[in-house]
């Protein structure tokens, strides 16, 4: 039970040396009593399912039968971020980074490395290994651009474990705001830090925070939205998995500034491990005392409740989560009033997304003036994207804002594979929009993305290559919005349908010219007249690639043609009759029965049966099949 | 989407109306515990058939409308079980012109359900599903995760004698 | 008062505080429109019809839910906002079935207006739309959900207002739409038929079940003796499907406009509601005497009935076991005139003109056939009447008065009254107050029990006893105080009426669009009309009312004999939910 800052102190110090093994700067020495080597293991959801967990008990048993149990200590963290290359095992104090391992390499790896201390080197991360000598891991393209303040702890500590967490300086910051600080003065830090909102759309927190403490006292609350659901992105997944006492410590802070006593975390129940992590901390933090009553002795009490969702992307709207943890159909209201007056059970609520929370207690043990050294003019600070698409270290990446979009797809990213080329990357999933390869060098920030007609949201990036048609893309962006539309505004309800339905017109060959002004016409209404968040965003993707992609939609109208062969209407499937062999596999593989000719003479397909499934691409040994 | 209701006969346990009665004690005081309420509903029983929403409804006094209207909100709620042995058969445009119609008409007759439906000792459930994006192999079946390709109304009797 | 002030459109107007910006256009003499907006119940803000623009505001404004501030610049009427509540229409209408012709709401229907104001063009966008089935499996309610705009004005009327919530949202996205659980028809849920969703629906996706044809039926058949009664309150709202402002009195052209349709005998239903005072005055009192079964609660509104069945299964013990004046009427009819008459009842033909919708119900109900034969026949809403008459041709607005036929023209000012909240108190307190206390009260109107508030509270002092009554209206109300009394408040009467603000307000009322519900209190109006009748009749109370006098001196012989119990008074059930 931690009573006091002494008590929290004492905790620290006992801790710090396992971290310090974890951070440390080759070159100086580091001891953490008997212990040789930390093991980490990542035990975030990417890695998870490819067997970490497997690895890890695999480790322990080899540890035990090599005799060195007490010697190494495995832990299991969160997310590396590098994902692409799960499953991931790091070494300490070497920092030796172990790539898409398998159970059945756990016990050369013990017997090699950390019985014989050399590294196994063919299961290293390629990029680590120069010749003989083997890189740090910051010393990686994928890391050395990176700087993590909200992942800082991902990765390094144990979540399951709250004495790790305070180890790295963890509930220091609570202490600080308890002890030190008055309500006023942590609203103005975080103000004067330029923190703004994580999830989407950027609104500044301390403002949010002050609307909330300007309320006349009373019943508050804070809650915490975790319902991230942009298909393709797990930032907050991964702070949550990877570090959860940020998120804990954080709202008991601002609860702290507002005047709230109770805090909710409202979390998608697709996150399994996060759920369970977050249940973990919070009933660690309970029992340390540093949750619930008289929080280092101060009199100041807060406790935290998890809910979970139950499958609404909608939920992740700040009105439609409230409504949703009241116990109703996660349906929006109008604002005003707004939450921060009239929010959870009618009561003044602040909600701020995970990454947001995760900035919190960096700030207030920095400083504002350290926050706001990182970042733009207006954007302050790093951001934490999810990489994904046709990029190749797909994975999680924190960089400080006005780093370019070139930058993080080319050198942290890798690229785009197959020598293929950049065309696009889209920003804050299906509220989001595309920038265009001609946008390539511009420096990420909110309002940077929003002037180029996307917008941050909560941090996916989708990197897009030549393969990929535009039309479809904004079509697939809309499926997923009319699906998770929750029903309630007319212009979202039917309006997204009949956005969708033209789409659907334009990628099977009977778009005209006219339904581009009417898709334009019908997207601004709705972005304008949307009850909520996600109307008012979810014709971006259409917008976006109408203005930077127009000629794409003409090929489809004016042409019938898909640029990117991706529109199975408008495809046809052809043999190349100097390339085929006359095998007959792709006729035999024909569900269709569309494909005939004679052994060893060229095929043909039929246009009239083919039903365009592909089979025969795929089968034909000699590439003699192709689609235009 | 639509949430497709279900067609077995409720066959909750003594020990499962037990359970439940707890969780909503549990949870009564709670304020806007209708959310977890459902969800332990469901780890109870599987799904939320009426029985059971309108227990909630009743110990918990919300309108069963109410109720209903939250669970078909949510994506994760069901209200149709699904069987040990999930049967999808694809109806994608290259299964169907393989004959999928027909391999669904036999399986319905074997199973004696309709699609959409679950069998009577909840062993079999069957749905159409849409291309799982094995047209090499149609037309194609899946039970649980397991994929059955190239089928012949024929084979199915044996398919299905693997999981009796 | 508080004011700010606004700018409208460039004018300046000092408007309320805290009023919203549809509130202040409104009173600067701009109508916003609107489709989901009722004041007080349903303050949603999803049909996005009201967006205004307000200068310096991020986007468009809900006019419905945005409260005004001091300096605020409105504007409702820019290109921009036009070609945004187009669109908007239009978009609801590619998701609508377009059946304007033959819609029972046509020309009284608040989509077809606006659509016509905005020069939509109908089929601007087309694509996918539901199918739902036609739910008519109840006697009173029809839903076409395929018409339904999704505005929640209905969902909000049976669970905010009525307390009750048999209908909701159900799915989600482009598959919403308003059901009972589990897609159940409503026969099958424990909805009490006020037809207060359908008053409150904008569009033709709730109506009655029409029962005109066959009524129409009836009166072609020379067999038949078809005659008609009306409740007191329909000649108070009649009016207003011909054009009448709300609140009018049309009684006499009500009468000769039913004449006009060929009925045999039109009559007031204000006789049997005195004759429910006698049989209900009589059991309060013996009620008192015997301490038994208290407080008594009235049964006059069928849907309170099916209500009290429902939900509150523990009072049905309560309950008056008097018959509603429409059974009682149907009933004496069919019995004590049909036999003075020599008619065989079976050849009576009985109709019932109320403004209720559960009356369809009712007369259905078992125990409610005192001649072997059903009470009454059918029961029509006021606003099939109205159609009846129109479809007729007949000049409503033209015709002279008529008057009720003999020998049943004879109404007390008490009976008038039951059209609205504590209607039926006043006039059972008029007749228990002389009984008890042997002599001619003084003042008649017992104003504790009057006004339109969902419940009143009275105690008078009657044969030395206090007597504590309370009357309230609207479910909501209902259950408010029978907590109260399951929690140990002490009543000896009670009235209850389904329908907030009594029959007046009943679901089987003209319907008025959103902008006048939101901006007039039509229950008052209309009441008033009640009240003035009563205050100008001869006969106030229903124990002077000579043809009930009559009717006991030639059938029944004194309220509550074997006879008057056999045919005007019934019996519940214990439904649950």
């Amino acid at each position: 039970m931690i009573k006091n800052l002494a008590d929290l102190a004492q905790v620290r110090e006992k801790m710090q040396g396992k971290i310090t093994f974890r951070r440390h700067n080759p070159g100086t020495e580091v001891t953490d009593g008997n212990v040789r080597k930390h093991v980490l293991i990542c035990g975030g959801t990417g890695c998870t399912s490819s067997k970490s967990v497997q690895i890890k008990e695999k480790m322990e048993k080899c540890l035990v039968e090599a005799g060195i149990a007490d010697e190494i200590q495995v832990v299991m963290t969160g997310c590396f971020g590098l994902c692409a290359l799960g499953p991931i095992m790091i070494v300490y104090p070497e920092g030796t980074f172990y790539s898409r391992i398998h159970v059945d390499d756990v016990e050369e790896i013990v017997k090699e490395h950390l019985v014989g201390g050399n590294p196994v080197k063919r299961l290293l991360y390629a990029e680590t290994v120069k010749g003989d000598e083997i890189l740090s891991l910051n010393e990686t393209a994928f890391y050395k651009k990176q700087h993590r303040v909200a992942l800082r702890n991902c990765g390094v500590i144990n979540p399951e474990c709250i004495q790790e967490y305070i180890g790295t300086g963890g509930y220091l910051a609570l202490g600080k705001v308890l002890n030190e600080m008055k309500p006023q003065e942590v609203i103005d830090v975080i103000s004067a830090s330029g923190l703004r909102g994580r999830g989407g759309g950027g609104f500044p927190t301390g403002r949010k925070w002050q609307f909330a403490a300007a309320q006349p006292a009373g019943k508050k609350y804070v809650v915490c939205n975790a319902d991230e659901g942009d298909p393709g992105a797990f930032m907050d997944r991964s702070v949550l998995e990877g570090d959860p006492h940020a998120v804990l410590e954080a709202m008991a802070i601002a609860g702290y500034a507002i005047g709230a006593d109770e805090g909710y975390i409202y979390v998608r129940a697709e996150y399994p491990i996060a759920v369970h992590r977050l249940q973990i901390a919070i009933a660690q933090a309970r029992e340390e005392g540093l949750l619930g009553k008289d929080i280092f002795g101060t009199g100041f009490c807060f406790d935290i409740q998890l809910r979970l969702g139950a499958g609404a992307f909608v939920c992740g709207e700040e009105t439609a989560l409230l409504t949703s943890i009241e116990g109703n159909r996660g349906e929006p209201r109008p604002r005003p009033p707004f939450p921060a007056v009239k929010g959870l059970f009618g009561k003044p609520t602040i909600i701020n997304n995970v990454e947001t929370y995760a900035n919190v207690c960096q700030i207030i043990l920095n400083g504002a003036d350290w926050f706001a050294s990182m970042g733009t003019e207006k954007s302050k600070g790093t951001k934490v994207f999810a990489l994904g698409g046709k990029i190749t270290n797909t994975g999680l990446v924190e960089i400080p804002m006005g780093t370019t979009l070139r930058e993080v797809v080319e050198e942290i990213g890798g690229g785009v594979p197959n020598g293929k080329k950049f065309k696009a990357a889209q920003t804050g999933g299906p509220s989001g929009g595309c920038i265009p390869a001609s946008k390539f060098d511009i420096a990420i920030d909110y309002d940077n993305l929003i002037a180029n007609g996307s917008m941050m949201g909560s941090g996916g990036l989708i990197v897009m290559d030549e393969d990929t048609c535009m039309v479809d893309l904004a079509k697939f962006f809309l499926e997923f919005t009319v699906d998770e539309s929750c029903g309630k505004c007319a212009p979202c309800r039917i309006g997204m349908v009949r956005l969708l339905e033209l789409l659907e017109k334009i990628t099977s060959g009977n778009g005209e010219m006219e339904d581009l002004d009417k898709l334009e016409e019908l997207a601004n209404y709705i972005k304008s007249a949307s009850l909520c968040g996600l109307g008012q965003t979810a014709p971006n993707p259409v917008l976006s690639t109408l203005a930077n992609f127009r000629d794409e939609y003409i090929a489809h109208i004016k042409d019938k043609r898909c640029p990117a062969g991706v529109c199975k209407k408008l495809l046809t499937y052809n043999i190349d009759p100097d390339k085929c062999k006359g095998c007959t596999m792709c006729a035999r593989k024909c569900p269709a029965s569309a494909i005939s000719g004679q052994v060893k003479t060229a095929h043909v397909i039929d246009h009239t049966k083919c039903v365009k499934c592909g089979a025969c691409i795929e089968t034909c040994k000699f590439g003699a099949i192709y689609k235009k | 989407m639509k949430k497709k209701l279900t067609t077995v006969a409720f066959s909750g346990t003594d020990e499962q109306k037990k359970e439940l009665d707890e969780l909503i004690a549990q949870h009564k005081d709670e304020k806007g515990a209708l959310m977890p309420v459902l969800q332990g509903a469901q780890a109870i029983y599987g799904y939320l058939p009426i029985e059971v929403q309108k227990d909630i409804a009743l110990q918990m006094g919300v309108s069963l409308s109410e109720v209903y209207g939250v669970a078909s909100f949510y994506s994760q709620f069901i209200l149709n079980p699904k069987g040990d042995y999930a049967v999808s058969v694809c109806l994608g445009t290259a299964c169907y012109v393989k004959g999928s119609g027909q391999i669904m008409e036999k399986l319905e007759s074997l199973l004696g359900i309709k699609g959409g439906e679950i069998t009577k000792d909840r062993k079999f459930s069957l749905d159409a599903t849409r291309c799982i994006g094995a047209c090499g192999l149609a037309p194609v079946l899946t039970v649980n995760e397991e994929v059955y390709g190239r089928l012949t109304p024929d084979m199915l009797e044996g398919i299905l004698k693997k999981y009796n | 008062m508080n004011t700010v002030n606004v700018k409208i459109n460039n004018r300046e107007y000092a408007v309320p505080a805290n009023s919203t910006v549809l509130e202040a256009a409104r009173y600067a003499g701009i109508d916003i429109p609107t489709l989901c907006y009722l004041k007080d119940i349903n303050e949603i803000g999803a049909c996005r019809l009201c967006l205004v623009e307000v200068k310096g505001a991020r986007g468009l404004v809900t006019a419905c839910v945005y409260p005004v501030n001091e300096g605020m610049e409105i504007f409702t009427n820019t290109p921009k906002i036009r070609n945004a509540r187009k669109m908007n229409l239009e978009l609801v209408l590619s998701a609508h079935k377009k059946k304007c012709l033959t819609c029972i709401r046509s020309t009284t229907c608040e989509l077809q207006s606006l659509c016509n104001e905005y020069g939509v063009d109908e089929d601007f966008f087309k694509g996918r739309t539901n199918h739902y089935d036609l739910d008519t499996s109840t006697p009173y309610i029809v839903r076409d959900n395929e018409k339904c705009i999704l505005c929640r004005r209905c969902v909000a009327a049976c669970k905010n207002m009525q307390g009750i919530g048999v209908i909701g949202a159900n799915d989600r996205g482009f598959d919403t739409h308003i059901a009972s659980a589990f897609e159940k028809s409503l026969d099958e849920t424990s909805c009490i038929g006020c037809g207060q969703c359908i008053v409150a629906c904008p569009v033709g996706a709730l109506y009655e079940k029409d029962d005109t044809a066959k009524v129409l039926e009836a009166l072609a058949d020379p067999t038949k003796h078809v005659v008609i009664c009306t409740a007191p309150s329909v000649r108070a709202t009649i009016g207003e499907c011909f054009d009448y402002a709300p609140g009018t009195d049309v009684e006499g052209k009500m009468v000769s406009a039913i004449k006009a349709l060929g009925f045999e005998g039109v009559y007031d239903m204000n006789l049997t509601a005195d004759l429910t005072i006698m049989e209900e005055a009589t059991e309060f009192l013996e009620r008192m005497k015997e301490g038994k079964n208290l407080p008594l609660i009235t049964s006059c509104s069928p849907g309170w009935i099916k209500y009290c069945e429902h939900y509150f299964p523990e009072f049905t013990d309560n309950l008056s076991t008097c018959k509603s004046p429409q059974q009682m009427f149907g009933a004496m009819f069919k019995t004590y005139y049909a036999e003075k008459m020599g008619i065989d009842p079976k050849d009576i033909f009985f109709v019932s003109a109320i403004p209720c919708t559960a009356k369809k119900f009712e007369v259905t109900r078992d125990h409610q056939s005192a001649a072997g034969v059903p009470d009454v026949d059918v029961a029509i809403t006021t606003r099939e009447l109205a159609r009846m008459i129109k479809q007729a041709g007949i000049e409503f607005r033209t015709l002279e008065d008529g008057k009720f036929d003999n020998p049943f023209d004879i109404g007390s000012g008490a009976g008038a009254i039951f059209g609205a909240t504590g209607g039926v108190m006043e006039a059972a307190l008029r007749t228990a107050a002389e009984v008890i206390e042997g002599k001619k009260l003084e003042k008649l109107d017992f104003d504790d029990v009057r006004g339109t508030q969902g419940i009143k509270r009275a105690t008078y002092k009657l044969g030395g006893k206090e007597i504590r009554v309370a009357v309230a209206s609207g479910t909501a109300n209902a259950k408010r105080l029978l907590e109260s009394v399951k929690n140990g408040e002490k009543v000896d009467f009670i009235e209850i009426m389904a329908c907030p603000g009594g029959c007046v307000n009943g679901g089987g009322q003209p319907t008025q669009p959103a902008v006048v519900r939101n901006n007039v209190n039509l229950r008052e109006l209309r009441a008033k009309v009640l009240y003035t009748a009563d205050k100008n009749m001869d006969v106030r109370k229903s124990h002077e009312n000579s043809a009930v006098k009559k009717i006991y001196d030639e059938y029944f012989g004194h309220p509550g004999s074997h006879k008057a119990h056999e045919v005007l008074h019934t019996s519940y059930v214990k439904r649950g939910l």
